[in-house]
């Protein structure tokens, strides 16, 4: 197998002092990916220090459990540094997995990206 | 039992497939991509509802990525066999790898409060969310999943909802 170039798969964007991400990917899948976004994600608050962290969904389509795994570890270690995450705009049939796997009550989930920046 | 086209194809309920295919697949996330577009394809082509090849997509998502990573251990030489069935009321599909087996019983509820916040264990659940019947054999390393398609009387022009 060809190993894929590592291209950015997020877009990553400063509005005040909250940091908003959006993904490239639409559909969220496949361990190799899966592995490249959460490494890219842990990389803003590890390597770059951001604390206050919106991940906005608008863009996304589908998304495996293996991506959920990778927002339960990016959920805890932004808490860990004092900081917060919260999500947005996220499909109704992915909000679905969301409450089906009562994950809505581990997130914060905001349905517009502006209520959920003044909610940080 | 083994994996053939004449046991999978024997009348379950009272119809007989419109489409059955049985393919056997390395251990690698690109050829489940592969078969897991083909599957989408053949919904699309049937017009099947977009929440029932929803459904299907996620689950089928899940079961491959468990035969990949937890039954062959992301071994590229052992296989992933896949049999499925398209009727006209619903999708029948057996995925069998060449791992030792897993006890279903023993995998935690992913929504006891306790284990919340652990990254792993959601696949089973969202896999017997959205499908009909999920059930694995004796050895536990052939699931076989079946979705009914929804009355869809009046699908509009747009294909969605």
């Amino acid at each position: 197998m060809s190993s894929q170039p590592r291209r950015r798969r997020l877009e990553v964007e400063q509005i005040g002092d909250v940091t908003v991400v959006n993904f490239v990917d639409r559909k969220i899948l496949d361990d190799q990916n899966i592995q490249i976004i959460g490494d890219q994600l842990f990389g803003l608050v590890e390597n770059e220090g951001f604390r206050k962290l919106l991940l906005n969904f608008g863009n996304v389509e589908y998304l495996s459990s293996a991506a959920l795994g990778k927002l339960i570890t990016l959920n805890k270690k932004l808490h860990t540094a004092g900081g917060r995450l919260i999500l947005c705009n996220i499909d109704p049939q992915i909000l679905e997995v969301f409450e089906i796997t009562k994950l809505d009550k581990v997130f914060n989930i905001q349905k517009e990206e502006q209520a959920a920046l003044q909610a940080f | 039992m083994p994996l053939t086209v004449a046991n999978i194809m024997k009348p379950q309920r009272d119809v007989s497939p419109a489409i059955a295919l049985e393919v056997s697949i390395p251990s690698n996330a690109a050829e489940a991509r592969r078969i897991q577009d083909e599957i989408e394809q053949v919904l699309i082509a049937r017009q099947i509802n977009d929440r029932d090849i929803f459904s299907i997509k996620l689950a089928l998502e899940e079961a491959l990525v468990n035969a990949i990573k937890h039954g062959n251990q992301m071994d590229h030489l052992k296989k992933i066999r896949i049999a499925y069935q398209l009727f006209p009321d619903r999708f029948e599909i057996q995925i069998t790898d060449d791992g030792p087996g897993f006890d279903p019983g023993d995998v935690p509820d992913p929504t006891a409060f306790e284990n919340l916040e652990r990254p792993c264990g959601r696949g089973l659940m969202l896999m017997r969310h959205y499908m009909n019947e999920v059930a694995y054999n004796d050895l536990g390393n052939t699931v076989t999943m079946s979705k009914l398609f929804r009355a869809n009387p009046n699908p509009s022009p747009n294909g969605k909802k």
